[in-house]
């Protein structure tokens, strides 16, 4: 099976690895880069706890053909903190109790890292649409919802990184 | 089973290797044949890419506005030439999906799926291929003989701009607020003069294996007025002549008796 190499930056530092024939993108950034953040749910595009970011866009990592991300630049949850500082929805989803057993945390605060780029003061309503690729079993939604919006809130009272 | 990816800088040269390779898939973006293989979907081992750019225009001409097939559904709802499209763009999938899913894919999904697809028919839009010159095929015929094209690749759709937006009317029924998959599709063109209905167009998704056309609501809405007695009319014959699908999301009895509420509701303009 050919091996291909491959070029992109991951959360800003370059990367080059070799990618098999056909393998998606979260096999790579797992098995191959080692970053466990994006996860594994389904592998049918239902889910989306394998949410990162393409080029600030949000993807389904399970579905990218990893050799089509040669050349551009790839955001994981691994790249939300800078050192021991939590990125500002990572400190709300804590503060709203927006995570319970956390399996669809991480493309919970991708989703909503793409929307907040985009818009930084999004309505409940434009919260909803950009998470309703993802599905969470644990919370009911609602302290997810309420933890982007406090982000938000957050972020447009000081600067949000 | 590994999948071989082959990419290739040409339309025509991807057209030709798909042409000579038994077991190939041509990719778009591969939503749903990335899913297939990581499904373990044995009825493919090579995937034809192409990244040639003339695969990923939206540009306007005289007869409409031609999209490129490698063009996204994000990248629809971002043009400002098709914003008649958005309703319809915006129903596929979440905002991630909408990043990848293309509109030559689209076309090729089979049921549940294909909400674009139901606008273009409706639409009247016309598909284009690689490698064949002349005017490509009408959405209709692709629709009725999909399986011949296969083998071929979708080079865009050229799809006339409805001639007043309110014309054009779409709704996506799903059990799952506010993204789920289609209980059932319905796509309205219906564009008057003097007040009443001139080639009336009405198509439906998750109906049937693929979108169709529902021939006996057109008949019965064309030359009239769009008032409430024709609404009815309209509504009571919604499923004639058609034989819902049933699959996990419903029945086909269950689509036969609802596809004729949510017509009404769409033809009143109720958007409950
Ligand atoms: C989680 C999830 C949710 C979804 N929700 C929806 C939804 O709500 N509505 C909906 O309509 N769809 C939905 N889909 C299905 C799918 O994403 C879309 O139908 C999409 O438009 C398919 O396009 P693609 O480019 O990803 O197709 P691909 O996976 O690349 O290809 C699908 C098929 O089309 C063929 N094909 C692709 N491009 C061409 C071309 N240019 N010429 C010839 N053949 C081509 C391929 O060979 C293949 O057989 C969903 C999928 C997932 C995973
Ligand atoms: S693992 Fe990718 S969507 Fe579930
Ligand atoms: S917290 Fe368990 S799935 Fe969302």
């Amino acid at each position: 099976m050919a091996r291909k190499p491959l070029q992109f930056q991951l959360n800003g530092r370059h990367q080059a690895v070799f990618t098999d024939d056909g393998q998606n993108l979260l096999d790579l950034l797992r098995r191959g880069v080692g970053d466990l953040t994006p996860k594994y749910g389904c592998g049918q595009g239902t889910c989306g706890t394998c949410t990162v970011l393409i080029d600030g866009e949000p993807h389904l990592s399970c579905l990218t053909l990893a050799e089509t991300v040669d050349g551009r630049q790839i955001t994981t949850t691994a790249g939300l903190a800078e050192g021991a500082e939590l990125h500002p929805l990572q400190t709300a989803f804590m503060d709203n109790f927006a995570a319970q057993c956390g399996y669809c945390t991480p493309g919970m605060l991708l989703a909503a890292k793409a929307l907040l780029d985009r818009n930084p003061s999004p309505t409940r309503e434009e919260v909803v649409e950009a998470i309703s690729g993802n599905i969470c079993r644990c919370t009911g939604y609602e302290p997810i919802i309420n933890a982007i919006l406090d982000a938000a809130g957050r972020r447009n009272q000081r600067r949000y990184g | 089973m590994p999948v071989r990816v082959e990419t290739f800088d040409s339309l025509d040269a991807a057209a030709s290797a798909l042409r000579s390779t038994r077991s190939a898939r041509f990719f778009g973006g591969g939503t749903l044949l990335m899913r297939a293989a990581n499904h373990g979907d044995q009825s493919f081992d090579t995937l034809i890419r192409a990244r040639d750019p003339s695969f990923r225009h939206i540009r306007s001409e005289s007869e409409g506005v031609s999209i490129g097939a490698g063009v996204t559904m994000k990248e629809i709802i971002a043009h400002r030439d098709l914003s008649f499209l958005i309703p319809a763009a915006q129903a596929v999938g979440g905002p991630a999906v909408r990043n990848m899913a293309t509109v030559g894919g689209n076309l090729y999904a089979n049921s549940p799926y294909g909400d674009l697809a139901v606008a273009l028919l409706v639409l009247g839009a016309r598909i284009e291929f690689v490698g064949q010159g002349g005017r490509g095929v009408e959405i209709e015929e692709f629709m009725r003989d999909r399986d011949r094209h296969q083998g071929s690749i979708v080079r865009a759709v050229v799809v006339p701009r409805p001639r007043d937006p309110s014309s054009f009317r779409f709704v996506k029924v799903s059990r799952v607020k506010p993204k789920g998959i289609s209980l059932l599709t319905i796509a309205t063109y219906l564009p008057q003069s003097g007040g009443r209905i001139r080639g009336a167009r009405v198509a439906y998704g998750a109906m049937g294996p693929r979108p169709l056309r529902a021939t006996a609501v057109e008949r019965l809405l064309d030359g009239q007025y769009l008032d409430s007695a024709t609404i009815e009319r309209a509504a009571a014959a919604a499923c004639d002549g058609i034989e819902p699908r049933t699959d996990s999301l419903a029945s086909s009895w269950y689509r036969r008796e609802v596809v004729g509420i949510h017509l009404k509701r769409l033809l009143t303009g109720d958007r409950r």
